[in-house]
């Protein structure tokens, strides 16, 4: 199953490296992974996606808590939960196509962020479904090249993770 | 306020952690360290052949006392010779402190001479590390280091430290922080009162239950505890390779060692057991043997301080997160209030358990030619030493038949690299423990292949006046090797025969100390006498020739369950 682990980390050189290296020793999967720092200068947010029975879901989450650096994190997918990701796609958009793209990105609530006579950039956010679903639609023969964020995620109502 | 160097603060913090000895090797990146330990004499530098053996002396002074080693190398290769000794003390669980030189903070990066990232190189095998990037940081880096080193589950750290962090003519206020918090890190002081309570209601309430206590019982001081648990009770205990002593070896109750070649009345009681009790130890693969055949009537209780060690490789009825110890009081306090537990059904148990324990009970066959077997040579030693020495082992059969045949009584005492399996430990281990243990007995019990692996520090001990004795059971063979190509490769003994052996009592010599040969039985008590008695102050190379034949057992057959044995090369279980 697919988890979304969310992590609070002390913002210091190597604390990604303890982290992402964690993941490669141990043999676990990362599908996704977004870092950057929060609010508070000396902490950043990491998002991991990844899947595994749950025996080696609680694995991950143990031996990531060991990790000195990490200060806390949560396991998103255990309560109710908002994620989201950004794409930038870049596809063919010549000629009749042109209307019927720009009608598919409305469609996903999709901007279009750079023009030009042959081609569209577009700029979609939603959860990892979502994009797929865009992907999907537009279809092979017209995208040019894709590129993702990861997933970010945030729990739903007042519970947080901060210190 | 006290103006000192990086370097001069490195040497002051270490002596403000009560550090006596740095076992290390210096270079062109530590000089200035090097050089502030000269100018002062509270800390002192053991100067080893091999920055490999720094780490395992280190490592066999903290197994014998708890306290932390600290080791000292210089960048590049200094720094990569530690790698073997920093990951079998993380293997283990074994707090140490290395300090690494580093190249100069502007040439980091750059490729330049005795440049290596120590930082990423040692990262899967340290429990934190640290690289230092203003000379201030230091001392509240090394009470850092010590802290993380020895609370919770203990382990290595790395301080990496480039060379103009340490500059002589660059001084700061020096303070030494009296204690440090780390947000991110609060190891568990105290295990959950329910869990604990629910744990003693199962325990009391087994008919045939089980002790199976391991190294965390060493490394948390909890021996007294489980011997009062054991003895209240009137359990059978079985501990594992790195937690042999904690419960006395010859006592009673005591099955012995348990899995790959635990006793066969270990590996019986275990797979019959319906209540097991696990202090300290982690279920490891050279326990549980297949883990979907383990101990199929058990419930299972689990102590152990680092959660990641609960339902790893098997899963527990009741986990206690928390130290054992403390664990181990509470329980001794609920016990005390509960009814006992059923008292003919454990008689039965026991009964079951001495048959098992008479049909094998640690028999193997002697020679009626002369010729020693390993196991007849371990008996010897333990006789020789009243069963009081520091045994530090090596890697391979002799390390099993020292666990098997030398019953320890004390905590602390056998001191082997059983995570990791590092042949050349136990050397330099033994190294560690004399230097801090000068009036005790302290025995290195090797193989005439892993003493090769660090014989060059019988330099270092020449140099200091280290009289470990090195009691080596020389087959001829890499024996455990051999043992599994006779067993799985029809005796094709690829590479497990070693030719061109040194003449041991010259090589002894020709290093200052003194060597003993014993050829047959009838030479090994005379030869240990001399040993610990008109040699006591001289390190004696005892080269014992053993049978080569002879292999470990009971040896447990692969994927089969806990009972699944091999006794001997005909029988099986």
């Amino acid at each position: 199953m697919r988890h979304i682990i969310s992590i609070l980390l002390e913002n210091e050189p190597g604390a990604l490296a303890r982290v992402v290296g964690l993941f490669a020793q141990r043999s676990y999967n990362i599908e996704t992974l977004t870092v950057a720092p929060t609010e508070d200068p000396t902490l950043s947010r990491m998002t991991i996606t990844t899947t595994g029975p749950d025996r080696v879901i609680e694995q991950i989450t143990k031996q990531l808590n060991k990790l000195i650096e990490v200060v806390k994190l949560v396991d998103l997918t255990e309560g109710a939960h908002v994620e989201r990701e950004l794409m930038l796609i870049k596809v063919k958009a010549a000629g009749a196509q042109r209307a019927e793209i720009k009608r598919t990105a409305d469609i996903f609530r999709g901007q279009i962020v750079d023009v030009t006579a042959n081609v569209y950039t577009i700029q979609l956010t939603g959860a990892t479904d979502k994009l797929e679903a865009f992907i999907e639609s537009i279809g092979p023969n017209c995208i040019l090249e894709t590129v993702r964020t990861g997933v970010s995620g945030i729990a739903r109502g007042e519970k947080t993770l901060s210190l | 306020m006290e103006l000192l160097s990086g370097g001069e603060m490195l040497v002051r913090s270490l002596h403000e952690e009560g550090v006596e000895y740095v076992y290390g090797y210096p270079g062109g990146s530590l000089l200035h360290v090097y050089d502030a330990f000269y100018k002062q004499s509270a800390v002192k530098h053991v100067l080893v052949r091999h920055e490999q053996a720094a780490a395992h002396m280190a490592d066999g002074y903290a197994r014998a006392t708890g306290i932390p080693g600290v080791v000292m190398v210089t960048s590049g290769p200094g720094a990569t010779n530690t790698i073997t000794g920093i990951a079998t003390a993380f293997t283990d669980s074994i707090p140490m402190i290395v300090i690494s030189g580093q190249v100069m903070s502007h040439l980091v990066g750059d490729d330049a001479f005795q440049e290596t990232d120590m930082m990423g190189i040692s990262r899967p095998i340290v429990k934190h590390s640290f690289s230092i990037k203003d000379p201030r940081e230091i001392p509240e880096v090394v009470k850092k280091a010590f802290y993380i080193a020895t609370s919770g589950r203990p382990g290595p750290v790395v301080i990496d430290i480039p060379k103009d962090m340490t500059m002589p003519n660059e001084r700061f206020e020096y303070t030494y922080p009296k204690k440090v918090k780390i947000r991110s890190y609060t190891p568990p002081q105290k295990g959950h009162s329910g869990q604990i309570r629910k744990a003693v209601e199962i325990l009391l309430a087994g008919k045939r239950p089980v002790i199976y206590s391991g190294g965390g019982v060493v490394l948390g001081k909890a021996s007294e505890q489980l011997r009062k648990l054991a003895k209240t009770l009137n359990y059978p205990v079985t501990q594992t390779l790195m937690g042999l002593g904690a419960y006395p070896g010859t006592d009673r109750q005591s099955l012995g060692m348990l899995g790959m070649h635990g006793s066969y009345e270990s590996n019986m009681a275990m797979h019959h057991a319906d209540v097991i009790i696990c202090i300290g130890a982690r279920f490891d693969d050279r326990v549980t043997n297949a883990t979907s055949k383990f101990c199929p009537d058990a419930k299972l209780i689990h102590i152990d301080i680092d959660p990641s060690s609960i339902s790893k490789t098997v899963d527990v009825d009741i986990p206690i997160v928390g130290p054992v110890d403390s664990v181990l009081n509470e329980m001794l306090e609920i016990i005390a209030e509960l009814d006992a537990p059923d008292a003919s059904a454990l008689e039965s148990w026991w009964k079951q358990i001495e048959e098992w324990r008479k049909r094998h009970g640690g028999h193997y066959d002697k020679n009626d030619t002369g010729l020693l077997k390993p196991q007849e040579a371990i008996e010897g030693l333990w006789e020789a030493t009243n069963g009081q020495a520091y045994i530090c082992s090596d890697v391979g059969q002799h390390q099993m038949f020292a666990a098997q045949y030398y019953k320890f009584d004390e905590p602390n005492k056998w001191i082997n690299s059983g995570g990791l399996g590092t042949m050349g430990f136990g050397f330099p281990a033994a190294m560690g423990v004399k230097m801090n243990f000068p009036d005790e007995m302290v025995v290195c019990v090797t193989g005439e292949g892993s003493i090769q692996m660090n014989i060059q520090e019988m330099s270092t001990c020449l140099q200091y006046g280290i009289p470990v004795k090195i009691f080596c059971l020389n087959n001829g063979y890499l024996g455990m090797v051999r043992q599994w190509q006779d067993m799985n490769y029809e005796g094709r003994h690829s590479s497990s025969y070693m030719e061109s052996l040194p003449d041991w009592t010259k090589l002894a010599e020709s290093y200052g100390h003194v060597g003993i040969n014993v050829e047959g039985k009838d030479q090994l008590a005379s030869a240990m006498k001399d040993c610990f008695g008109k040699y006591k102050d001289r390190l004696v190379f005892v080269n014992v020739v053993v049978d080569p034949e002879e292999h470990v057992y009971p040896m447990q057959v692969p994927m089969g369950s806990m009972r699944d044995m091999w006794l001997s090369k005909t029988e099986r279980t």
